[in-house]
C-alpha cells in the first residue's frame, strides 16, 4: 500500500530509456511504477514517456491495448511528460514519421522525427531554463537523433531554446522536451514536472536537486 | 550561442539507452529491413549474409558492400548498424563516412587483427563489441565501446552460449559488488581491466554502458530469457528470417521482450508463429566465434 495522500508516477516501460527516468524520480522521493499493459496504467496519477524508438513504442502501444485507455487519461487531464520518442507520441503532428504511426495530439506542436539527424549529428550542449529560477545554472541536454519542433501552436509555452528552435515546452498538464533530462543526472526537471501537480514533493527539491 | 558537441561518450552512450527494451534484428535487404521495422525492432544490423549463412559457406566474412548498407538505410526510418572485422579500423571508418548509426565490432567477421581491438574513442560513431565474460567486457569499455553484447554463439539457433556469456558477465559484476577494496586490485589484475572502471562496477552493480545478448536467439521465449536473466535488449540475427514467418516471429520477439516478466503474455505471442531456424547443437559446429577477440 502507498502511504496516503502520496502520488504514483508512472514510467512508461514498453521500450526505451524508462529506467533512468525511474531512477530520477526514486531519487527524488517519488514512488513510482512500471506501465506496460492496461492494468499497470490504473491508479498512476502522471506518466512520463521516455526516449526510444516512436515506431516500436506506437506499436505497442498497440499491440500491449494500452494506446486508447492511455489516450483517455490524457484527455483526462492527467499530467505527462514526453522525452524525444514521448514528446513524439504526445504531438498533434509528426513529420517523416511511419504512416501507421499514431500520436495523441495532446500538445499543439508539430514535430520532425529524426530532425536534428543521424547518430553522427546527436549532441549534447548548455540550455538556458529560466522556468528553473533567475540564478539557476544551464541544464545540460543530450540530443539523441532528436526529434525538432518545426511549428508551436497557441498556448504553448517555450521553457528552453536552442540556437533559437524550442527543446522543452509545455502546454496545460503536457510538458516534453527533444532532449534527455533523463540521462544528464540532473533532477531538476523532473523535480519541477512532479511540482506542477504534487504538493508532496517540496518546492526546496528544485533548487537542491542540483546537487544531488 | 553554447557549444554543441557531438561524438562525445555520453552522446555514443544515449543511443544506447535509446535501444534498451527493444530488438535489434540481422537483414541483409531492404525488404527485410522494411519487414523488421514494421515488427517493431528498434534497430536493424545491416550485413551481406546472416551468420547461419556465413557458417555454411566459409571463407572469409569481410565488412558489407557500402550499396547495400545504403540501400537499408534508405528504406528505414530507425537506427542502421553494421558490423567490422575486430582490428579492421580502416571498415569502421568507411562504415563512419557512409553514417550509420553504430558499428558492431564483431566477431562474426572474420577478424583483421589477431592482437588488437579498433581503438573506439577516435570515432564520432559509437561502437558495440562482443564479450563472454567480465574481462572482455571491461576491456572492450576502456577501448572505447558504448555497448556491451554477450557474444552467444551466431547463427545456431542454440541460446545455451549466450546464456552462458550473460551468466558469466552478470555473475561476476554481483562478485565483484561483493569484493573489498583490495580484492578490486586482483580483479582489475586478472581481467586486464583498468582499475578505475573495476571499482566502479563494484560501486553502482552493472556496467557503465548498456549490456545487451545476442547469439543464438530463435524464439520469444529466448528473448524473454535473456532479459530476465538481466540483459537489457536483445539481437536476433539468423533466428528471424531463417524461420518460416519472420514477419509473425519478428513481432512476436519484440512483444516478448517488452513483456518479458508476463508468462500469460508470452504464452500468447508464442502461438501460430511456424517453425523456427533449425538450429544446431554446439557439438556439431567446428568453428566457434565466441573465441575470436581477445
Amino acid at each position: 500500500m502507498q502511504p496516503e495522500g502520496s502520488m504514483m508516477i508512472g514510467v512508461l516501460a514498453l521500450q526505451g530509456a524508462f529506467a533512468s527516468h525511474q531512477q530520477r524520480l526514486t531519487e527524488l522521493g517519488a514512488l513510482t511504477r512500471q506501465v506496460r499493459t492496461p492494468r499497470d496504467l490504473a491508479g498512476v496519477d502522471a506518466l512520463v514517456m521516455p526516449g526510444g524508438e516512436s515506431t516500436t513504442m506506437s506499436r505497442l502501444l498497440t499491440t500491449s491495448e494500452l494506446f486508447d485507455p492511455l489516450g483517455e487519461r490524457i484527455a483526462g487531464g492527467m499530467p505527462v511528460f514526453g522525452t524525444c520518442a514521448g514528446m513524439i507520441l504526445l504531438a498533434t503532428e509528426v513529420l517523416e514519421g511511419r504512416p501507421d504511426q499514431r500520436s495523441y495530439g495532446a500538445i499543439d506542436i508539430t514535430v520532425q522525427r529524426n530532425g536534428y539527424g543521424r547518430q553522427l549529428d546527436s549532441f549534447e550542449t548548455d540550455l538556458v531554463v529560466p522556468e528553473l529560477g533567475p540564478d539557476a545554472t544551464p541544464f545540460h541536454g543530450v540530443f539523441i537523433r532528436a526529434p525538432r519542433v518545426t511549428r508551436v501552436g497557441e498556448g504553448v509555452e517555450i521553457l528552453a531554446h536552442h540556437h533559437g528552435e524550442p527543446v522543452l515546452l509545455r502546454q496545460g498538464t503536457v510538458s516534453v522536451a527533444s532532449f534527455h533530462p533523463e540521462l544528464a543526472g540532473d533532477h531538476r526537471l523532473h523535480a519541477l514536472f512532479l511540482n506542477s501537480f504534487s504538493n508532496s514533493i517540496t518546492s526546496s527539491i528544485t533548487t537542491q536537486s542540483e546537487n544531488l | 550561442m553554447p557549444e554543441q558537441i557531438t561524438g562525445s561518450f555520453p552522446v555514443k552512450r544515449g543511443l544506447a539507452e535509446m535501444l534498451k527494451g527493444g530488438v535489434i534484428m540481422d537483414v541483409v535487404t531492404p525488404e527485410q529491413a522494411k519487414i523488421a521495422e514494421d515488427a517493431g525492432a528498434v534497430a536493424v544490423m545491416a550485413l551481406e549474409r546472416v551468420p547461419a549463412d556465413i557458417r555454411r559457406d566459409g571463407g572469409v566474412a569481410r565488412m558489407s558492400d557500402p550499396d547495400m548498407i545504403e540501400g537499408i538505410k534508405a528504406a528505414v526510418s530507425i537506427p542502421v548498424m553494421a558490423k567490422a572485422r575486430i582490428g579492421h579500423f580502416v571498415e569502421a571508418q568507411i562504415l563512419e563516412a557512409l553514417g550509420v548509426d553504430f558499428v558492431d565490432e564483431s566477431e562474426v567477421l572474420t577478424p583483421a587483427d589477431e592482437t588488437h581491438h579498433i581503438d573506439k574513442f577516435k570515432f564520432t560513431v559509437p561502437f558495440v563489441c562482443g564479450a563472454t565474460n567480465i574481462g572482455e567486457a571491461m576491456r572492450r569499455i576502456s577501448e572505447g565501446a558504448a555497448m556491451i553484447r554477450s557474444k552467444g554463439e551466431a547463427g545456431t539457433g542454440n541460446v545455451v552460449e549466450a546464456v552462458r556469456h550473460l551468466r558469466n558477465i552478470l555473475g561476476d559484476i554481483r562478485k565483484i559488488g561483493q569484493a573489498d577494496s583490495a580484492e578490486l586490485f586482483e580483479w582489475a589484475k586478472a581481467n586486464q581491466a583498468p582499475l578505475p572502471l573495476v571499482q566502479e562496477i563494484a560501486e553502482t552493480g552493472k556496467l557503465p554502458v548498456p549490456l545487451f545478448c545476442a547469439g543464438g536467439l530463435a524464439t520469444p521465449a529466448d528473448a524473454a530469457l535473456a532479459m530476465q536473466l538481466g540483459a537489457e535488449s536483445v539481437f536476433v540475427g539468423s533466428g528471424i528470417f531463417k524461420s518460416d514467418e519472420p514477419a509473425r516471429r519478428a513481432a512476436a520477439i519484440v512483444e516478448a521482450t517488452t513483456h518479458f516478466n508476463d508468462p500469460q503474455i508470452l504464452a500468447k505471442v508464442s502461438r501460430g508463429l511456424g517453425a523456427p531456424m533449425t538450429g544446431i547443437g554446439m557439438d556439431e559446429i567446428n568453428e566457434r566465434y565466441a573465441e575470436r577477440g581477445w
